[in-house]
């Protein structure tokens, strides 16, 4: 896989996805490759293009 | 994971991908004829499905017959790990307990060998129900009651001789009868609920081990006892050829899977009539008169 690939997530994906624990939408942060759920404080993060939907995996938000 | 659950869902993710990655040849027997099944169920529906989920299926065998379908448009694989093996990457990891799809997103959802390890096979359900699309379908198979009971037996007697107690091994499973009413109970239209089983043969209770891990399906009891013993495993193994062989000497191994499909409510599927819509009364229907209560029928 390369980089540009690695760092595209598929459209469809990102439209069915919501938050596992809260079931509210998520915000893409490109950036950060970063799907982040504000109702639960916690952002999952999408490694090699797969979005890891484990709360343990995702890092808490500290603001 | 909820306090006191009996599955620890975190081994199962250790448990699949240390299997994935030694890629034992034929240990997805079981994975293959599931697959097959569900191949051969789709074929049978009438319709199409643009967007398909391979919810746990971990070994890419239910997502590569699913994309062979030509009722199938898109599929994604979703798994407890991400695999770093020949089988294929997940396109997301979710845990099956806790679903992150938004409401009606999908318009199939196959779950393949991988819900008799949830604790909560009903909130399970009633998640995967959510996720579909009105008039979606659900497919699933899952391991049932009377998967491994030779080991079962063979390992409860070999503990209780040796140590005078039993600690729980072997995985609880779902039961047949149950499954049709958990599957209404989830919300699915038209449930059905199906068995098939299988005897299979090894050399030993070693072989059948070995195979169980090369599947990944190993107990993960999260209260699994005392450890077990080299010399636990070899009086189950001899109590096990004692018990379960065939004149031959080879042991059996049963496999329980449990079938089940439904669909997402729809009001185009069959309905139930709302009571007292009736245009036809019992009695006619069943060719006799009907005789109101307290009149008795005439004695003549």
């Amino acid at each position: 896989m390369t980089d540009a690939q690695a760092n595209t997530i598929d459209r469809k994906l990102l439209e069915i996805l919501v938050c596992p624990v809260t079931k509210t939408t998520l915000e893409y942060d490109r950036e950060k490759q970063e799907l982040v759920s504000r109702a639960a404080r916690l952002a999952y993060p999408i490694r090699d293009g797969i979005p890891i939907m484990l709360p343990d995996e995702a890092r808490a938000l500290e603001d | 994971m909820p306090m006191n659950a009996p599955f620890d869902r975190r081994l199962l993710a250790l448990h699949r991908a240390r299997a994935l990655k030694k890629r034992t040849e034929g240990a997805d027997f079981l994975m293959r004829l599931v697959a097959q099944d569900i191949e051969d169920r789709l074929a049978v529906t009438t319709r199409t499905f643009d967007l398909a989920l391979d919810l746990g299926g971990h070994t890419g065998v239910v997502h590569d017959a699913l994309s062979r379908s030509s009722r199938v448009g898109t599929v994604l694989r979703a798994d407890l790990f991400a695999a770093d093996t020949a089988t294929g990457t997940p396109d997301l990891v979710v845990d099956d307990e806790i679903l992150p799809l938004a409401d009606a997103s999908l318009d199939l959802a196959v779950s393949a060998l991988s819900l008799h390890w949830v604790n909560d096979l009903p909130g399970a359900l009633i998640q995967i129900r959510r996720a579909l699309k009105p008039d979606g379908l659900f497919l699933g198979a899952l391991a049932g009651g009377d998967t491994l009971w030779e080991l079962r037996d063979a390992l409860l007697s070999a503990e209780v001789e040796l140590t005078g107690g039993a600690s729980p091994r072997v995985s609880p499973f779902a039961d047949t009868r149950e499954m049709g009413g958990l599957m209404q109970r989830a919300g699915f239209a038209l449930p059905v609920a199906d068995q098939d089983r299988l005897t299979v043969r090894y050399d030993s209770a070693f072989h059948l081990m070995r195979d169980l891990r090369a599947m990944g399906a190993t107990s993960i009891l999260a209260e699994r006892g005392q450890a077990a013993s080299r010399s636990l495993f070899m009086r189950m193994a001899e109590i096990y050829s004692e018990r379960h062989a065939d004149p031959d000497g080879r042991i059996r191994a049963t496999f329980q899977i449990l079938s089940v499909s439904g669909w997402a409510p729809h009001e185009s599927q069959q309905q139930p009539l709302k009571p007292g819509s009736a245009r036809m009364s019992l009695a006619e229907a069943l060719g006799t008169h009907e005789v109101s209560a307290g009149e008795k029928p005439a004695q003549d």
